[in-house]
């Protein structure tokens, strides 16, 4: 039986520390497609966002719109329905992906909402002043975009951009309920195994906290990188 | 054509459906050192930010160098090329030093090759004394010494004409004198400047002509020594009196 070949039937449950110690192998493996799907799920979110926030900050009023309605449709509906609508619902009409795609799918249409938000509010905090600056120089659109406003306006975004790769790492486990085996989905299947519920589900929320306490530091460390010296409000 | 620099006519200009500037005509010529003085809201502002289109003019005649400003065929970018403009809140780009801040345009703008527009750069901080802070950035200087890299990343550009918006209504008095100073040695070298200012010594030292601005229009306009110390005008009296605590009958 594969789950022998892990040690875990037969495992020493009697000291739930040791337990939980001898799971973390295991759930490891979990852990990758976790990662595999949260961080396709942000890349491929980050480049429709960028497509998105440029139709509403430089598109005529059809293309914003249909931004907006995107990025509204996203936000207020569940991620969950969205998930069981992708994997589950598409098929009916045809469009029939694997649950691993449908999970990165709908992941990433979700996120690219969410990002999108980011960036559009972090390129409005820049002080229309910067804007007039930069036009009274002669710079033309593209350059005051390129040189002026987005250097400024991406670092405004590093935090949240991290935030919302965090929240995609805890969302990816909603992955579990259409199958795709990733960290809750290993840690269910040592809760059948096992009957430990309380030693397991600590377990997977341990990893899952020591992988988002580690995106936090290097959000610190991005953030540090490109700190504007004497602009000491952004040490906080 | 005459040696006019800026030739401002009937010019309407303002926000939304709130009209700022009621018919404003202006002459700058070359070398010409012009005050514009004036209560807020009178429309000083709005009025050298329209003459580059910062703010866009509603009607009326700009003409700078001769070319028409507000001609649709007219590029702008070309016209701001030739005029320096310099903010009350300084507006260089935090994120870069002080060398960028000035080299970015010159390469962005004027084609001009990195080294060259570097030397370029270091020769116009020199005017100002802000040489030995050209690798800091923005924020870790005063504001003085923040609008004196604002001026020389405008004078860096070789402009015809300086536009200058309240340059030092943002500063303590003491940082205030470091910038008139700076400014005072750059009106000797020739350069056309239209200057919003409340400062009264300074401009009865640089200015050629005092133009005293009121709800959207000039109201009054002549030699420093005449508007400033017998206005003919009861609001320009009025202004003064409280500015400068001075009387007048």
């Amino acid at each position: 039986m594969a789950w022998n070949k892990l040690g875990v039937i037969g495992m020493d449950t009697t000291n739930p520390l040791f337990f939980i110690m001898n799971l973390i192998p295991y759930l490891a493996e979990g852990l990758l497609m976790t990662l595999q799907i949260s961080v396709l799920s942000f890349f491929f979110g980050l480049c429709l966002a960028t497509l998105l926030t440029l139709m509403r900050v430089f598109g005529n009023l059809p293309l914003r719109t249909i931004s907006r309605a995107y990025i509204e449709a996203f936000r207020g509906t569940p991620v969950l329905v969205q998930l069981l609508l992708i994997y589950f619902g598409l098929p009916s009409i045809g469009i029939k992906f694997d649950p691993v795609t449908a999970a990165i799918i709908t992941l990433s249409l979700n996120s690219a909402a969410y990002q999108a938000e980011i960036l559009r509010s972090s390129i409005k905090a820049i002080p229309e002043t910067q804007y007039l600056s930069a036009e009274s120089l002669g710079m033309s659109t593209f350059q005051i975009y390129r040189y002026v406003i987005l250097p400024q306006a991406l670092r405004t975004a590093v935090p949240a951009l991290v935030n919302e790769m965090v929240a995609l790492v805890k969302e990816s486990s909603l992955a579990s309920v259409i199958g795709v085996v990733e960290l809750t989905r290993r840690g269910e299947y040592m809760v059948a195994y096992t009957f430990r519920a309380l030693e397991v589900y600590i377990a997977v929320a341990l990893v899952y906290l020591v992988v988002c306490l580690a995106l936090s530091q290097l959000s610190k460390v991005i953030e540090a990188k490109f700190r504007i010296p004497g602009y000491e409000r952004g040490r906080a | 054509m005459s040696e006019d620099v800026l030739l401002v006519k009937d010019l309407y200009a303002g926000y939304g459906n709130q009209e700022v500037i009621r018919g404003v005509s202006l002459k700058v010529s070359k070398g010409e050192k012009v005050v514009i003085m004036g209560p807020s809201g009178s429309g000083k502002s709005t009025l050298l930010k329209s003459i580059v289109r910062l703010v866009e003019p509603w009607k009326g005649l700009i003409y700078i160098n001769s070319i028409n400003v507000l001609d649709p065929r007219t590029d702008i970018r070309k016209v701001r090329q030739m005029v320096g403009f310099v903010f009350q809140s300084y507006n260089l780009f935090p994120h870069m030093t002080v060398l960028r801040n000035i080299t970015l345009p010159l390469e962005t703008v004027k084609k001009m090759p990195k080294e060259e527009a570097i030397q370029k750069a270091i020769k116009v901080l020199r005017l100002v004394g802000m040489e030995e802070f050209k690798d800091r950035y923005p924020l870790q200087l005063s504001g003085g010494q923040q609008q004196r890299v604002a001026i020389a990343r405008a004078l860096a550009m070789d402009p015809v004409l300086l536009l200058l918006d309240e340059p030092t209504s943002a500063l303590d008095p003491e940082l205030k004198e470091e910038v008139l100073d700076v400014l005072r040695d750059i009106a000797k070298r020739g350069i056309s400047m239209l200057i919003v200012t409340h400062e009264l010594d300074f401009a009865e030292d640089v200015a050629d002509r005092i133009v005293f601005m009121d709800d959207g229009r000039i109201i009054e306009e002549g030699p420093p020594h005449r508007v400033l110390y017998n206005p003919r005008i009861d609001r320009t009296k009025k202004f003064l009196r409280a500015i400068a605590r001075r009387v007048f009958r």
